[in-house]
């Protein structure tokens, strides 16, 4: 906004305020709940915001039950899987779909952008009953089904938005040289379109990171039950006398990769975002 | 799904494409079904398939602690569920919420946009911590609220005094909605901050030379221009902010949405009939949601341009 950009100290001081309260908004319930997993159990109900006396106890807890380390394990796993095929899967149908003319491209971009508005609610009932039947339940791959499903209209938008943008005469000028339209695709597209495949790759694992809702149901033992669906049985389980601290410790574990994401690709992920979803 | 089925070994038929075009055509094609095909396939398998599914369990009674007593009821079960009250409260809670929360977020993420267009010092960093909410897990975020809330650990009950923030019926209800807007604001916002980029700077250069203030530029000028971006950004979080579920879980057991109760049904009550026949309204309800702010405000739905060619 070439208008506004004067900088008058005025101005300065002015915007640094603002930056301060929307600083502020985001990270109180981030840095609440790392005071209470840095708090002594004696501590937990001083209602402080700030712990009076610092404790990696809590982390120490967690780490030395197999419930937490199976959840994380879970939790990576599966995400990671799901993002790997969600992201190829994705690449192949946002390539066809910004570059090739072929009938039914509208077809599928209907389905997909249905699919992005379903509830997920309305798919619990059903999968419950298939995966019981099909031996799928409580598996991981009970979970990463559902999650690359969900996550397959994320990355078919968010890549065909970055594709559209790719320079495409190189890969007319390959296809002069003879190359095919396979191979034009992975010699010369590929490489160039990684950026925008790396940026989805993220959107869709912090989406399958973050799912409850599925975790929750088509789960029932640490086989394959993820952090945020084991959280819910810290609460009550006789070994911790109090959970608090130790889902707080949890809870800040599961939450490290995300900040790691988005202190490092934060222009990334901002242009996922906004690329995919508002076409004038 | 027709695609999948016209597949057989197109990548050797795909080669040396000759200048004449409707061989390429047919190449480009079936490298774009081939393409489309394991996506599509997966799409469908695991949506298509039980939702057809789901409609049928809808019409049975289906009670897995009483497998002996299924039996066909055609449409009892929603007779059940239409003319239960917890349907009605739960139904009329999750409208509630996504109204209020989606409408305070729409203020808030418009605000924040603007912040995130427009400030002068430490952009990169208002943007960063802007995608935390995004980012971090809801059920964290929802813990993170209940333990601050509640009264016996939390800061914010011990700052406001309120014993029973999370118990309360109103309180909770605001409760649910403040985790709620503090975790999607800034999605908006970016969804927002998308169309801002659109506006011209010299239509706001020219408003201003004719005398607008910044409050007749944001009305007369920035919303006009952005009105396909708010459109959908009130769609996604619309149908969203409906599916509610993860924070009602955490912070407040006692109230449910929509969701809840099919999950209640399904996953405590292990009444498949009933669950189903719950996810089939939820499905409905979203499906109209949607239809009317396509056909009705015009919204542009997302990705619907992506034919490029049309």
């Amino acid at each position: 906004m070439a208008m506004m950009a004067t900088r008058t100290p005025g101005r300065v001081f002015k915007w640094t305020v603002v930056d301060v309260v929307v600083v502020v908004y985001a990270l109180v319930p981030v840095l609440w709940i790392l005071s209470l997993s840095f708090k002594t159990k004696d501590a937990i109900a001083d209602r402080s915001f700030i712990p009076t006396e610092w404790t990696f106890q809590n982390y120490a807890d967690i780490f030395k039950t197999t419930d937490f380390i199976r959840a994380l394990v879970n939790s990576i796993g599966i995400a990671v899987i799901a993002t790997v095929i969600a992201v190829i899967l994705g690449t192949m149908a946002a390539y066809a779909i910004a570059r090739l003319d072929f009938p039914g491209k509208r077809a599928l971009v209907g389905v997909s952008l249905l699919i992005a508005m379903f509830p997920q609610v309305s798919l619990v009932s059903p999968l419950f009953e298939m995966e019981r039947a099909l031996g799928l339940f409580d598996t991981w791959p009970g979970l990463i089904l559902p999650y690359i499903t969900f996550a397959l209209p994320l990355s078919i938008y968010t890549l065909s938005a970055f594709f559209r943008e790719i320079p495409w005469e190189l890969e007319k000028a390959a296809k002069m040289d003879g190359a095919t339209p396979g191979q034009a695709f992975r010699k010369v597209i590929a490489p160039l379109a990684a950026p925008g495949v790396f940026t989805t790759a993220i959107l869709v694992f912090i989406f399958c990171w973050n799912d409850f809702l599925f975790a929750i149901s088509l789960t029932s033992t640490n086989a394959s039950r993820t952090v945020p669906a084991a959280l819910q049985f810290f609460t009550g389980a006789s070994y911790f006398e109090d959970p608090t601290g130790t889902v707080s410790a949890a809870a800040v574990v599961i939450t490290i990769p995300i900040i790691l994401f988005v202190l490092f690709f934060q222009r990334r992920i901002v242009a996922g975002l906004t690329s995919g979803a508002v076409k004038g | 799904m027709t695609e999948t089925a016209v597949k057989p070994a197109p990548a050797k038929a795909a080669k040396k494409p000759k200048p004449e075009l409707s061989e390429g055509k047919r190449a480009e094609r079936r490298l774009g079904w081939l393409l489309c095909a394991p996506a599509a396939l997966v799409m469908v398998a695991v949506t298509g398939w039980p939702i057809i599914y789901s409609v049928w369990l809808s019409m049975q009674r289906y009670d897995l602690r009483f497998p002996n007593q299924s039996e066909f009821v055609f449409l009892d079960n929603y007779i059940t569920v239409l003319g239960s009250e917890y349907w009605w409260t739960a139904f009329g809670l999750t409208t509630l919420i996504t109204v209020v929360s989606v409408i305070i977020e729409l203020v808030l993420g418009m605000c924040l946009a603007l912040i995130m267009h427009r400030t002068i010092v430490g952009r990169g960093l208002v943007r960063t911590v802007s995608l935390i909410p995004y980012g971090i897990v809801t059920v964290v975020a929802a813990f993170s609220w209940r333990y601050a809330w509640d009264d016996k650990t939390g800061y914010l009950s011990a700052l406001l005094s309120s014993e029973s923030a999370l118990i309360d019926q109103t309180s909770a209800f605001f409760t649910v909605v403040l985790a709620e807007v503090w975790k999607t604001t800034p999605f908006m916002a970016l969804l927002l901050m998308a169309g801002l980029a659109l506006v011209p700077d010299d239509l706001l250069r020219a408003a201003a030379m004719d005398g607008a203030g910044p409050w007749q530029r944001f009305t007369k000028v920035i919303v006009p221009v952005m009105k396909p971006a708010i459109l959908v950004a009130l769609l996604f979080r619309t149908l969203d902010a409906f599916r509610i579920f993860d924070n009602l879980f955490v912070l407040t057991p006692g109230t449910s949405s929509v969701s809840i109760q099919t999950y209640n049904n399904l996953i405590k009550g292990l009444n498949l009939g009933i669950g189903s026949t719950m996810s089939v309204l939820i499905f409905i309800t979203v499906a109209i949601i949607a239809f009317l702010f396509i056909k009705v405000f015009g919204t542009a739905a997302p990705g619907s341009d992506s034919g490029g060619k049309r």
